[in-house]
Formats: C-alpha cells, sequence, structure tokens
C-alpha cells in the first residue's frame, strides 16, 4: 500500500465520520428565529414562543431577575412551526420544551386536546376568567386586540374606517385609492392570521363580503405583522386589516393610526402550556404563576400585550369586545374540511388573477 | 387455682343505649344502601344526559356532509363543537370517515371503533380510552346512494368523562344532603321516643332502687304500660304472698308466746306447790290437776301448730279437687270424737252426690275436725256432720242440739278473732280461727245457722264444676 493510497483512505474515513457527526450531533432547529437567554441560574427553563422578544423582554428578564436559580432560554418562533415541533415533541420525536407560549390559541387547544399538557392548579390560575382557561391545562396569559391600521397621511380623516361596514363602503367608493394599497395576514403562513380569519367567518356575515372587496381592489396577504406594520408606515400600504393591535402599538410610527373596530373586535388571548413531558414541569409552573401575577400582568398591560377594558380609554363598548374563548370549538379551526374551506375562499380571493 | 377475679365491669348498657345503637345501624344500613342507589341513578341520569349530547353532535355532523361531484364535502358546523362543549372541561374527539374507513376529516388518525357487532344501523355508544383517559363515543353511519357516490360515512363522536362524573357526583350530594339531614331529625326523633317510651321503666327502677328492703306493699301500677303490669302484677302478688306468709309466722310466735306462757307457768306452780304438799290426798289431787292441765296444753299445742300449717298450706299447696263428703265421712271414721267425748252420739248425714271442691284435702279436714270437736266440747248431743251443695257453694257443717255459741263469741267470728278468741287457754276460738282461716285460704266463709232445736255452724267453698268429681 502506497502512502498516497493511504490518504485517500484517510480522508474517505474522515468524510464518514463528518457524514455522520452531521447526522448524529443534535443540530439547533431550522425553524425557530430568534434565541436569547436570560438569566444566569443553573436551571434552564426552555420556553418556546411565538411572541416577539423584543417586545416582551422586559416581563422574562424581570421574571429571571426574581429566580436568581433559573434561566431561561427564549425561543421565538413562528406559530405553524411552533406547532408542529410542539406535536412532535408530544409525540416524543422532538426535545420537548418546559414552556409553550403561542398565539395560536387553535393549535394550542389541539395540542391540549391530545393530552400534550401537564395539568396545574393554583389560586393564580383559578382566578383567570374561563374563557382564558381550559382543563387547567391551559391559560390565557394576553388579552390583544385584532385592530384595522391606518396611514394617517395617505388617508383623510373622514375616510378613517371605524367599522368594518365602513371599511367596505371605502373600497367600495375608491377602490382607486385602495388598489392593492390593503394588506393583511397571509392565512396559509400565520397561524394567527388564521385564527383571525376562522374567528371573523363564524362571527359574521361581512367575512364573505370582506373577502371579496378585498379581492376587487387587490388586496395583498403577506407575512408577519412587523412586516405590515413597517409597510403601513412606510407608506406601502394605506391600511392592514386584522393586524395584531398590541405590535402595532409597540413598534408604530406616529403617522399609524390604530382602530378598534366598532362592530365587533376580536381579542386573542396568547396561551400558555406546560408540555407533559417538560424537563423542568415546576419551573414553568413558577414562570406561570408570575406571568398571572399582578405585577406581571401591569408589565404586559405597558407593554400594550393587554388591551385596556376601560370602554372610557379605548372608544370600544365592552359589548363588542369578542374574545376567542379557550374551549374545543376552537378545534373547529384546525378541522382539515374547514381549512380547506377557508383556503379555498382565500385562495379565490388572493390569487394573482382575482380582481 | 383460683381464676384471676374477673375485671370490675361496667355498668350493662342501658335499654335506651340498645335501642339507639338499634337505629343508628339501621338508619347507616338505609344510608349506604341510598348512597348507592343514588350515585347508581347519578351515572346513569348522567351517561343518558350526555350520550344525548354526544349523538347530538354526531348527527349534526352527519347532516352537514353533502357529496359533490363525487367526493363526500364535510361542512364540519360550529354547531356541534358547541353542543360537545356543554361539557367545558373534556377533550374531545371525533372522525368523519368514508368507505372502507379512510378519515375524511378528524382530529385522530388512530381509527377508534365501536366493538364489532350486527351493524344495527342506529347509533352506537361505546367506551374507549382518548389519549390515555377513559371516555365515551357514539358512532352514526349515514349511508349515500347518488348517481356518484354509494355507501355509508361513519360518524365517531367522542368526549372524556369528566362533565359526566361531576353531573353524577353533583346529583348524589343534591341527593344525600338532604338524606342526611333527614338521618340526623330521624336519630333525634327515635332518641326522644325511647326516651319517653323508657320513662315509666325509669321511674320503676328508680322507685324499686330507693325502696325499703323490708317493705313488702304492692307497688302501684296505674298508668304504666300493660307490658310493665303484666310483670308487676306477678312482683305484687309473690311479694303479697311473701307478705303473707311473714305475718302467719308472725301469728304463730305470738299465738304461742301468749297462749303457751301462762298454762306453762301455772303447770310450774302447781309443780311448785305440789313439791310443798306433805299431805298425800292433796299432792294426789294436784297430781290429777297437773296431768289434767298438761292434756289440755298438748291440745293447745296441737291447734296451734294445726292452725300454722293450714295457713302455710293454703298459700302452698296445690288445689286438688275434693269431695267434702269423703272429708266428713274421714272425720267420723277416724274417730277422734271417741276419745274426746266417748259417750256422744255422733251422726254422717251425707247424699249420694258429689259436693266437689277445689282445696287441700288436709287444710279442709283440719277444719271439719276442729269444727267437731268445737261441737262435741260446747255443743249438746245428738251431733251430726255432713256436706252438700247450696247452689254455688259447697258447704260442710257441723250441727248439735244446742243453743249455739254465745252471742259475744258469734259476733267476733267474722272479724279477724283469733287472737283475742285464743286468749283463753282451752278456747274454741282458736278452732274457729283455724276454720277461718281455711275458709279465706279457699274463697269460702263461715256461716252461723240456728236451725230449730239447734245449732250448726257451716264451711262454706265455692263448688267445682261436677266434672272434677273421681270416676
Amino acid at each position: 500500500m502506497t502512502l498516497r493510497q493511504l490518504c485517500t483512505w484517510l480522508s474517505a474515513l474522515l468524510c464518514v465520520l463528518l457524514l455522520a457527526m452531521m447526522f448524529t450531533l443534535p443540530r439547533p432547529a431550522a425553524a425557530q428565529e430568534r434565541v436569547e437567554t436570560f438569566g444566569a441560574g443553573a436551571t434552564r427553563l426552555i420556553l418556546r414562543s411565538t411572541t416577539d422578544i423584543d417586545i416582551i423582554e422586559p416581563v422574562i428578564a424581570r421574571f429571571a431577575a426574581l429566580n436568581p436559580d433559573l434561566s431561561v432560554l427564549y425561543e421565538q418562533w413562528g406559530s405553524n412551526n411552533l406547532y408542529n415541533n410542539s406535536r412532535a415533541a408530544c409525540a416524543g420525536r422532538a426535545a420537548p420544551a418546559d414552556a409553550v407560549l403561542s398565539s395560536g390559541a387553535h393549535q394550542m387547544v389541539a395540542l391540549v386536546n391530545a393530552a400534550c399538557a401537564h395539568p396545574y392548579h393554583s389560586p393564580a390560575t383559578a382566578a383567570l376568567p374561563d374563557q382564558r382557561r381550559w382543563r387547567d391545562e391551559l391559560w390565557g396569559i394576553t388579552e390583544e386586540p385584532a385592530v384595522i391600521i391606518y396611514n394617517t397621511e395617505a388617508l383623510a380623516a373622514e375616510d378613517v374606517p371605524r367599522t368594518r361596514f365602513a371599511l367596505l363602503d371605502l373600497m367600495r367608493k375608491k377602490p382607486e385609492l385602495l388598489r392593492s394599497r390593503i394588506a393583511t395576514y397571509d392565512i396559509e403562513d400565520s397561524g394567527l392570521g388564521y385564527l383571525f380569519a376562522h374567528a371573523d367567518s363564524l362571527e359574521a356575515t361581512t367575512f364573505g363580503a370582506m373577502l371579496e372587496a378585498f379581492s376587487r381592489v387587490g388586496a395583498i396577504a403577506t407575512c408577519c405583522s412587523l412586516t405590515i406594520i413597517e409597510g403601513v408606515s412606510e407608506g406601502r400600504y394605506h391600511i392592514a386589516y386584522n393586524v395584531l393591535g398590541s405590535y402595532a402599538e409597540a413598534r408604530a410610527a406616529p403617522n399609524v393610526g390604530i382602530i378598534l373596530p366598532e362592530d365587533y373586535t376580536l381579542m386573542m388571548s396568547r396561551s400558555l402550556m406546560i408540555p407533559r413531558n417538560a424537563p423542568h414541569a415546576e419551573a414553568a409552573q413558577r414562570l406561570l404563576d408570575f406571568l398571572l401575577s399582578p405585577e406581571a400582568q401591569g408589565q404586559l398591560a405597558e407593554l400594550g400585550l393587554i388591551a385596556a377594558t376601560d370602554p372610557a380609554e379605548t372608544s370600544l363598548l365592552p359589548s363588542a369586545r369578542r374574545l376567542i374563548p379557550l374551549s374545543p370549538p376552537l378545534l373547529l379551526a384546525l378541522d382539515r374540511s374547514t381549512r380547506e374551506r377557508l383556503f379555498r375562499l382565500w385562495d379565490e380571493a388572493f390569487s394573482p388573477d382575482a380582481g | 387455682m383460683a381464676d384471676p377475679a374477673p375485671p370490675p365491669s361496667a355498668l350493662p348498657p342501658s335499654l335506651a343505649t340498645r335501642v339507639l345503637k338499634a337505629v343508628l345501624l339501621i338508619l347507616l344500613a338505609g344510608a349506604l344502601l341510598v348512597a348507592g342507589a343514588t350515585l347508581y341513578n347519578g351515572r346513569l341520569a348522567a351517561r343518558q344526559s350526555y350520550d344525548r349530547i354526544l349523538l347530538g353532535a354526531a348527527q349534526d355532523i352527519a347532516a352537514s356532509i353533502r357529496i359533490q361531484s363525487g367526493r363526500p364535502l364535510v361542512d364540519m358546523p360550529v354547531s356541534a363543537f358547541e353542543l360537545l362543549a356543554q361539557a367545558p372541561e373534556d377533550r374531545i374527539h371525533y372522525a368523519v370517515r368514508g368507505p372502507g374507513g379512510t378519515l375524511i376529516t378528524g382530529l385522530d388518525e388512530r381509527d377508534i371503533a365501536p366493538p364489532a357487532r350486527g351493524g344495527g344501523g342506529g347509533p352506537e355508544f361505546f367506551d374507549d380510552r382518548l389519549n390515555g383517559e377513559p371516555a365515551r363515543f357514539v358512532r352514526v353511519t349515514r349511508r349515500f346512494a347518488e348517481r356518484d357516490f354509494s355507501g355509508g360515512i361513519s360518524i365517531t363522536v367522542g368526549q372524556t368523562l369528566r362533565a359526566r362524573q361531576a353531573m353524577a357526583l353533583g346529583l348524589t350530594r343534591d341527593t344525600l344532603l338532604p338524606m342526611l339531614l333527614a338521618g340526623l331529625a330521624l336519630l333525634a326523633m327515635s332518641w326522644v321516643v325511647t326516651r319517653s317510651a323508657l320513662r315509666p321503666l325509669e321511674a320503676l327502677s328508680e322507685d324499686l332502687a330507693q325502696r325499703d328492703p323490708y317493705d313488702l306493699t304492692p307497688v302501684p301500677t296505674e298508668g304504666l304500660p300493660r307490658e310493665l303490669t303484666v310483670m308487676l302484677g306477678a312482683m305484687n302478688r309473690f311479694m303479697g304472698r311473701l307478705d303473707r306468709q311473714m305475718e302467719g309466722m308472725r301469728h304463730l310466735i305470738s299465738d304461742a308466746a301468749h297462749q303457751l306462757r301462762t298454762p306453762v307457768a301455772a303447770i310450774r306452780v302447781q309443780a311448785e306447790a305440789m313439791q310443798d304438799q306433805p299431805d298425800d290426798t292433796l299432792r294426789a289431787r294436784s297430781l290429777a290437776r297437773l296431768l289434767a292441765r298438761t292434756r289440755s296444753l298438748g291440745a293447745l299445742l296441737d291447734q296451734l301448730l294445726s292452725r300454722a300449717l293450714v295457713s302455710h298450706r293454703g298459700e302452698s299447696a296445690p288445689r286438688a279437687p275434693l269431695d267434702l263428703r269423703e272429708v266428713a265421712l274421714e272425720v267420723v271414721e277416724r274417730g277422734d270424737h271417741e276419745l274426746l267425748a266417748p259417750e256422744a252420739e255422733l251422726r254422717l248425714e251425707i247424699g249420694e252426690d258429689p259436693v266437689m271442691v277445689r282445696a287441700d284435702a288436709f287444710s279442709v279436714g283440719e277444719a271439719a275436725k276442729n269444727l267437731l270437736v268445737n261441737a262435741l266440747k260446747h255443743g249438746a248431743p245428738p251431733i251430726a256432720i255432713g256436706a252438700e251443695r247450696r247452689g254455688t257453694e259447697a258447704a260442710l257443717w257441723v250441727r248439735d242440739a244446742g243453743p249455739g255459741p254465745a252471742p259475744g263469741i258469734a259476733a267476733r267470728l267474722g272479724q279477724r278473732f283469733e287472737r283475742s278468741a285464743a286468749s283463753r287457754e282451752d278456747s274454741a276460738g282458736l278452732g274457729l280461727a283455724i276454720v277461718a282461716s281455711v275458709a279465706a285460704a279457699f274463697g269460702g266463709r263461715v256461716a252461723l245457722e240456728y236451725p230449730e232445736g239447734g245449732f250448726r255452724i257451716a264451711l262454706l267453698l265455692p263448688a267445682a264444676p261436677q266434672e272434677d268429681a273421681p270416676e
């Protein structure tokens, strides 16, 4: 055997080893968007969340400060990816988190229904209203409205739509002003967008008219709250429909106006679940109790993650608040045939050749 | 060796405690039965109500299925989910499957199917587990026969059991709470009733506990329950007998003391006088008197003992059928009178028919003997003895030709005269006392009669029916 042959052999062996390492070593999941660590405690609590780190950071930092024995690994995920990851973890096909905080309420209800959650009961959870709690396994932490935002420079004051009917009228009267200037979530990409569309489809007959009007004016379905808000601020869009009010509040430039629709305003509750096989369930329970404590709720309200309930402050009648309850009927949102129907309607409205 | 002394036992449990214990036991057993039945009923009711909800949801879904271009489509109705949300804390399962079991829509790939049965076509309810939790399911099948689609589409809807269990428990609790209160009320009432029912008994036992052990007077029985009256009656009869026997004994002792002291003293005085008597003729006379006195003392003793015996037997001897004619005959045949008065003529006057009474033969014989001895001593011959029946009474009588006893003695015959009458050493009183006490012992009486040319004294006893007569 020559030296050259040996070299070839060795390099081939190395290649095989490297390949094997690539497949066997744990790799960071490709789906998570950002990761941040809070605190330096020995026990590492993994929190998988759909909430933007930049927004919720003060609350998590405060929790880490109050619990020096813990460190919080905050992973930011997209809601559909987080749902798929949690299902895989529930089935034992992925490493489970210690707590999952998601805006996709229907996905969280489905996870609880599939017995993926760990029950917990404390005075703080017992104080939650029924709509924000299911089976002592799922707890609504926040209350955030779905709002209409608009560019104050592009829209005259009398054109500002306070209700869905006003928006429909505006789209009918001034289609040229709004052509390709209306944005909303792409429901296939965003679990939250799908949830809002689903709730709208159950809530009112305006949903069909709205899709039709969107189709006429060539509305844009796109991804991600922050992109949409920036687009409105920059003037790319004049109006955005069903944007998460908390993000709009936190990120909006002064030229972005926020409307809580007066016919009804959907309220979404970010919900927390402790996976059944969470390695640090006890730490997760402390996090839950902290998030429900008056201090954290106050912080969340300041951050805009809990909408004020006072009608004087919000110009919204209590009867117009529609909190999407954490309860079994949300499972309908995940039903295969329901999704197919909604997606079909959506595709008809937003397909390139529409309008 | 001797057994160790038994530990000082507590008082035996009172009647009230026993009754209350029994009542408590009955109530507890009843409560257990009722609780079991209520739980069963509650579960049944909960099962029925929630089964209907399941069925309603399944039928809602079944109704929403339509066939479009050869393909089944489900417009999943939100109402079905809202129905299922009537059990807000329960997990849900649903699946719509086409022919061959292909999943059209549903939450779970896993096919949860009812145990195989003859396809009846109706809804099938069954129990299974849902994600590790016990759950209840229903499967309904809707059959399609369209131009482009034919076959059955099955809808399976299931739910975990939390709401059912909560409802069953709630129903049971709602039923048991009033039952518990009723049970307590019953217990309190039975306490009151038992106490009031047992109050006479308690009063009685307190009365008996405080009673003088020598007090043999009857215990009052007014106002007492029947059961107690029977018991107290028996006790009172027993105490009465005891009292009469004590009385008889006292009489015997006092009679003996009273009647024997004088003659014995007289005999002693005469014997002492004889001792000092130098004159032989006088001494012989004294000796004769002494002999007469001792004989008379013997007769007195006889009578005392006979009276004591009669009064004892009157209390204790069994009553047997007795023919008074035989008593009279026996007295005559024994011939005691020939010793007492050899010269007297004695006639027996009895009839053909038996004269039956129920009495003690010895006592009645003693009475007859005493009647005869009295007549021999105090009456005048000819003397006759006889027995006859007078209506409901049977008479044993002795008749003589004398005038009868002095009115003073006759007057005392109806009273308790024996002691005063017997105060004389050789009196007829003691004999008559025996007769009187026999009469009293067997429910009869003594009658003094004054027929033409004579005096008749009769012991009258209640007549026994003729059937008692010996064959």
